[in-house]
């Protein structure tokens, strides 16, 4: 039987809990300083500026591995957004229940190639990811990462990843 | 990453801030080859479950690594990373350090094709495998 829908503030907490969740479970991201900002299923991962992420100080630039951790990071997190968005919709899920130490497992990286197409900026940068596929065992993640201007990407990268066993 | 001198072991990674901040060691560096080491750290974990620290920050060590092989030839004057592809071959075992040793094995005028191999305690089976391309601004150009 189809039960109502839930009123928009619960659903908004429900889904934001969730990919709190996701995102504050992982002391990398938290080093890094990316967030995500979430529009319905849609996310943005947001690398605010700080000093240790210059690669090199005299242009300033973004040292190199901060940004392809930054697409590595976004990957994964919209690959595991994904699997979450699906079981919390449905209902096999109650985000009430996630904490870090208590999440669905993450994907893993395959591999991840960069392409470096500008240098980065001293200031906060933006990212997207999107999964071109999707399968039971692999899946192929595309990312592109700018500062200033949606429409000049200063990296973008490809990455495939190996799902997490639905069974645990 | 870009660097505009020929590097000193000594103030290589004290010049990059990122690199100095996931706390790289340069082990060796010479002629076209560069050795750098990375040491586990809580805040570089990326699954908490298992406590295995962040592709990511591999990718990091690798670039640096990368770039450092770069910088040590004599004539380089700048680099940058035009691309770089990381194939993950295990977790790293967390606690441990992780050594990249990175080889240039092909020098243009204006690009540097660069491979890389990162390792754990047990040297045998790789952790990771990177290869990449790289600009090269010669010290006559600069």
């Amino acid at each position: 039987m189809r039960r109502p829908p839930d009123p928009v503030q619960v659903v908004k907490k429900r889904r934001d809990a969730a990919l709190r969740a996701l995102v504050a479970g992982v002391p990398y991201i938290d080093f890094l300083g990316i967030d995500f900002d979430r529009r319905g299923d849609e996310l943005t991962g947001v690398m605010t500026f700080d000093d240790k992420l210059i690669g090199d100080p005299r242009l300033p630039a973004l040292h190199g591995g901060a940004t392809s951790a930054f697409l590595e990071v976004t990957a994964i997190i919209e690959l595991s957004w994904s699997i979450l968005w699906e079981e919390m919709e449905s209902g096999r899920l109650d985000p009430a229940t996630l904490d870090p130490q208590n999440l669905p497992r993450l994907p893993r990286t395959i591999d991840f190639t960069v392409d470096y197409l500008r240098s980065g900026l001293p200031r906060d940068a933006y990212a997207r990811a999107r999964i071109t596929r999707s399968g039971r065992r692999y899946a192929s993640v595309q990312a592109e990462a700018w500062q200033d201007n949606r429409t000049r990407p200063f990296a973008q990268a490809i990455g495939h990843f190996l799902m997490p066993g639905r069974d645990g | 990453m870009s660097t505009e001198d020929t590097p000193d072991p000594g103030t290589f990674i004290a010049a990059l801030p990122h690199a100095r901040a996931l706390g790289m060691r340069l082990d060796r560096l010479e002629g076209g080859a560069a050795e750098i080491s990375m040491g586990y750290a809580p805040e570089l974990v990326g699954d908490p479950a298992t406590g295995v620290i962040h592709g990511g920050a591999v990718s990091a060590l690798m670039d640096t690594c990368c770039g450092a092989a770069v910088m040590s030839l004599p004539e380089a004057a700048g680099t940058a990373t035009i691309d770089l592809r990381i194939d993950y071959m295990r977790p790293a075992t967390p606690g441990q350090r992780v050594r990249a040793e990175a080889q240039c094995y092909h020098v243009t005028r204006s690009v540097v094709f660069v491979r890389a191999t990162a390792r754990d305690d047990d040297a045998a089976r790789p952790v990771a495998t990177a290869t990449g391309a790289f600009t090269i601004t010669r010290a006559e150009d600069a």
